[in-house]
């Protein structure tokens, strides 16, 4: 892979892909891109596990797909060949889903087709997989889609706790009857703030996840900067023959 | 090749793989999604069917009826089950309209004789939490209907207590309740007025 086209930058490295996905660059965190499925079914944990898959599935398969038509595809024709490999990706998901978890497609609803309108997906498509190895490509759409992913669980998590004291409610609807104690009811629903279950928790739960994130970030910058500091003052005082 | 042949060329060869792959993936998961329907089906009609051997299988009994009295204008499902040639149950598909967050979807299993054997919600959007508790798998409320019927309850007992009637309702709803409750009386007293009508072949 070494004869990069100017259309085609130099692959980045691994590392700062995962990075950007699940954190830097966090879909739902950051880029706040696919919030309607993301707020929408985000009210349990299984829910979010579910639909977080599914999005990743595509993410993968679109990616795939589009990175490896790159050479055939014009520029004035990309975005509805995006289009057409998103839609088609989904349906198939939505079919298999239907044949095999026919409970959790029933519980996910609407918001399974509407993956494709998840405009993370066309993003990824547009922004990385177009210009980017077959093997580039699917590493992001890994990174992006597991990024998507906990965010929508520890979302599901939070309203589901909240709202009616359990964990991994419904597990069996994904995992299949085994995993009916998987469930933990940590305390009685009659206490749970019902307000997080309903569409307004969401945005509650979204904030209190950004607001956490910007949190962490700000005390990351913060310690950063004081090290460098120290290190600069050090060379100062030290007089230490390292040059910008 | 001109690039506006080769741009169509290239629009119609995506379009044809992608309809390939769609219909390959739908012959493979098409007898899977007719069993997972079926089972699902008849997971909600054994709930509201008394045990024991039927002499056919419910969901082949299926015919369709349209009563505004049911809840729809649509054509709706409807199931009968006998034994040894005797009727043994029916069963209703009933449509609560006036629920909190649009319709509820309901299975009435009915004794011939017009006492309700159970009933179930098989399709709701009420209030998590709240209205939800009409769901079996949230609560128990629903089987407050099971040998209930017009001879043991009167017309104004069709009510949540809170207004009068014999059922309970769940803490903080009343409209989901009582929209359940009135759809099953309607659904009843259409039912004693049709009885031979579902029961002919």
């Amino acid at each position: 892979m070494t004869n990069h086209t100017p259309n085609r930058p130099a692959s980045p490295p691994a590392g700062s892909l995962w990075k950007e996905g699940l954190w830097a660059g966090n879909p739902a965190l950051v880029k706040l891109l696919g919030l309607c499925p993301l707020l929408a079914v985000s009210n349990n944990t299984v829910n979010g596990f579910g639909l977080g898959l599914a999005t990743l599935m595509t993410l993968l398969i679109a990616n795939a797909a589009v990175s490896l038509m790159r050479p055939l595809v014009l520029p004035a024709i990309r975005i509805p060949i995006y289009v057409l490999v998103i839609a088609s990706t989904v349906t198939i998901i939505e079919l298999l889903m239907q044949a095999w978890l026919p409970a959790l497609h029933a519980s996910l609803g609407i918001f399974l087709p509407l993956i494709v309108t998840n405009c993370l997906i066309i993003g990824r498509s547009e922004a990385f997989a177009s210009r980017h190895g077959l093997r580039s490509s699917l590493h992001d759409a890994l990174a992006m889609g597991t990024g998507f992913l906990w965010v929508l669980v520890l979302l599901g998590g939070m309203r589901e706790l909240l709202g009616q004291g359990t964990l991994l409610d419904q597990a069996h609807v994904l995992f299949g009857e085994q995993a009916r104690q998987l469930t933990v009811q940590i305390f009685s629903a009659d206490h749970g703030m019902l307000i997080a279950l309903l569409p307004p928790g969401a945005f509650f739960a979204l904030g209190l996840l950004l607001a956490g994130k910007n949190l962490i970030d700000s005390r990351l910058t913060r310690r950063r900067l004081s090290t460098e500091r120290s290190v600069s003052a050090d060379i100062q005082t030290g007089k230490s023959l390292t040059s910008h | 090749m001109k690039t506006p042949t080769r741009t169509g060329l290239t629009l119609a060869g995506c379009v044809i793989l992608a309809i390939a792959a769609l219909s390959l993936v739908h012959q493979l998961t098409r007898e899977r999604m007719e069993v997972a329907r079926q089972q699902w089906l008849l997971q909600g009609l054994s709930a509201v069917l008394p045990e024991g051997p039927h002499d056919a299988d419910p969901l082949s009994t299926r015919k369709l009826i349209t009563a505004v009295e049911l809840g729809s204008v649509q054509p709706l499902p409807l199931y009968t089950v006998y034994r040894s040639g005797q009727p043994l149950a029916a069963v209703l598909s009933v449509i609560a309209p006036d629920g909190y967050n649009g319709n509820i979807q309901l299975l009435l299993g009915i004794h011939p004789d017009g006492q309700i054997i159970g009933a179930r919600v098989t399709e709701h959007r009420e209030t998590p939490g709240l209205g939800d508790d009409i769901d079996i798998h949230r609560s128990d409320w629903i089987r407050q209907f099971d040998g209930r019927s017009l001879q043991t309850d009167a017309s104004q007992a069709w009510n949540v207590k809170k207004r009068g009637g014999g059922f309970d309702a769940m803490t903080g709803a009343t409209i989901t309740p009582q929209a359940v409750i009135t759809a099953i009386h309607r659904a009843l007293l259409w039912y004693q007025q049709h009885r031979d009508e579902v029961f002919s072949s």
